[in-house]
């Protein structure tokens, strides 16, 4: 087992008023509270701060902890004094689940416990609710699809111990379904203590990005290449959808960034969403020689300014 | 580290095509009723239905009321505070084009 150093993960000195710790405390939680954070590993330095300011809020819980002094360093192998566990009076920490907190704290002040918001009736508690993201191409929310999770999650060992195991799921993916959307797994999440019911699973579903297709809820957007000509001219062109390619026909002078909607060709759903393909002009280069007499053509012959309108 | 393979799963898409009464919802959050009723009169979630006996709760305020309960416990707010966080969160989703 690790010594771990909470003053260290606080950002705070030994001598650290409450204050001063519960200030610490709060700036790191809004910081890397995964609910709000944008960083990466937030999870996990969120409950690292969270276990040390559990220890260091509680005067008591301080107290014990500060007896093995300033001499410990993160990270050395510690085990507590023989005797220690015959201490009473620590309760662990409340509004927890197991295996929310490290082996270090679980030793030292006992092992968290529900209470708090979570359901505790005598000795019953319902487990940990889990949650995790599942990563899907588009085409799968559109189709409907099965897809492999794995995750880590607690369980109960042989002995009734909570530990970390590694589970693997199959998951229905449900036709229609939209990015930021959840999933709720019902009594797929952690194992219940003493007959209590286990939790559930939450699965936040983001989409993988796409070559050509761009999810915004159930709307599909594409941006689809065409000549000058095509959009002047108003001709008949192949549109890619999730479905399969369907032509479109663009109005005569349309310009580059125009978009139009191919409705219902979105992601099912009831109303099923919209396909918007918004029209890039691609001015094919002078290299091909033909290619070349054209474009002078067009200079010569058609003296157009495009920039009248900002005034040169 | 042990693995283990389960058979397929379906769960439930929590948007505004699934419901749940009071009971159903306290027990998809895990909360005791009392907690729900607070919440429900601090503006954290609505809702439809006039009374406790007939509310209705969509998919959607599971991940809410869940969301609030961990920034109250967590971030030392208060239901309010939680509440705004919540809304700016789902603003901050929209723009991101969820």
């Amino acid at each position: 087992m690790k010594f771990k150093d909470y003053y260290e993960v606080l950002g705070v000195d030994r001598n650290a008023s409450q204050d001063d710790i519960k200030r610490a405390y709060r700036r790191l939680a809004r910081k890397y509270h995964p609910d709000v954070s944008k960083e990466p590993d937030a999870e996990a330095r969120f409950k690292e701060v969270r276990e040390a300011y559990e220890v260091l809020k509680d005067p008591e819980k301080r107290a014990a902890y500060d007896q093995f002094g300033e001499n410990w360093k993160a990270g050395q192998d510690f085990e507590p004094p023989p005797g220690w566990q015959a201490r009473p009076g620590f309760t662990g920490a409340e509004g927890f689940a197991a295996g929310d907190f490290s082996d270090f704290f679980e030793t030292l002040f006992g092992g968290a416990r529900g209470g708090g918001f979570t359901f505790r009736t005598g000795g019953r508690m319902r487990g940990e609710d889990v949650s995790a993201t599942i990563r899907i191409p588009i085409e799968d929310a559109y189709h409907g699809a099965t897809r492999t999770v794995t995750l880590e999650m607690p369980e109960l060992d042989a002995a009734g111990r909570p530990v970390r195991r590694r589970r693997t799921l199959n998951v229905k993916i449900p036709k229609g379904i939209t990015a930021g959307r959840r999933i709720r797994l019902e009594r797929q999440g952690g194992p219940g203590f003493g007959g209590g019911p286990p939790g559930d699973l939450y699965l936040t579903v983001e989409f993988e990005p796409h070559p050509v297709y761009r999810a915004q809820g159930s709307d599909i957007w594409v941006e689809l290449p065409v000549t000058p000509w095509e959009v002047a001219l108003g001709r008949k062109v192949k549109v890619p959808t999730l479905a399969g390619t369907v032509d479109l026909k663009i109005p005569p002078g349309s310009g580059s960034g125009k978009t139009l909607r191919l409705r219902g060709r979105g992601l099912p759903g009831t109303p099923p969403g919209d396909q918007y393909v918004e029209l890039k002009v691609v001015v094919p280069p002078a290299t091909d020689a033909g290619l070349r007499e054209l474009y002078e053509k067009l200079e010569r012959e058609h003296d157009v300014n495009p920039r009248a309108k900002l005034g040169v | 580290m042990n693995e283990r393979i389960q058979d397929e799963l379906s769960g439930v898409v929590l948007d505004e095509r699934v419901t749940f009464t009071l009971s159903e919802f306290c027990l998809a959050c895990g909360v005791q009723r009392e907690l729900v009723i607070e919440m429900v009169e601090e503006g954290v979630i609505e809702p439809a239905g006039r009374d406790e006996s007939g509310w209705i709760f969509y998919g959607a305020s599971v991940v809410r009321a869940r969301t609030a309960l961990r920034l109250v416990r967590d971030l030392e707010v208060n239901w309010p505070g939680a509440a705004l966080a919540l809304d700016l969160l789902e603003e901050l989703g929209r723009l991101h084009g969820r």
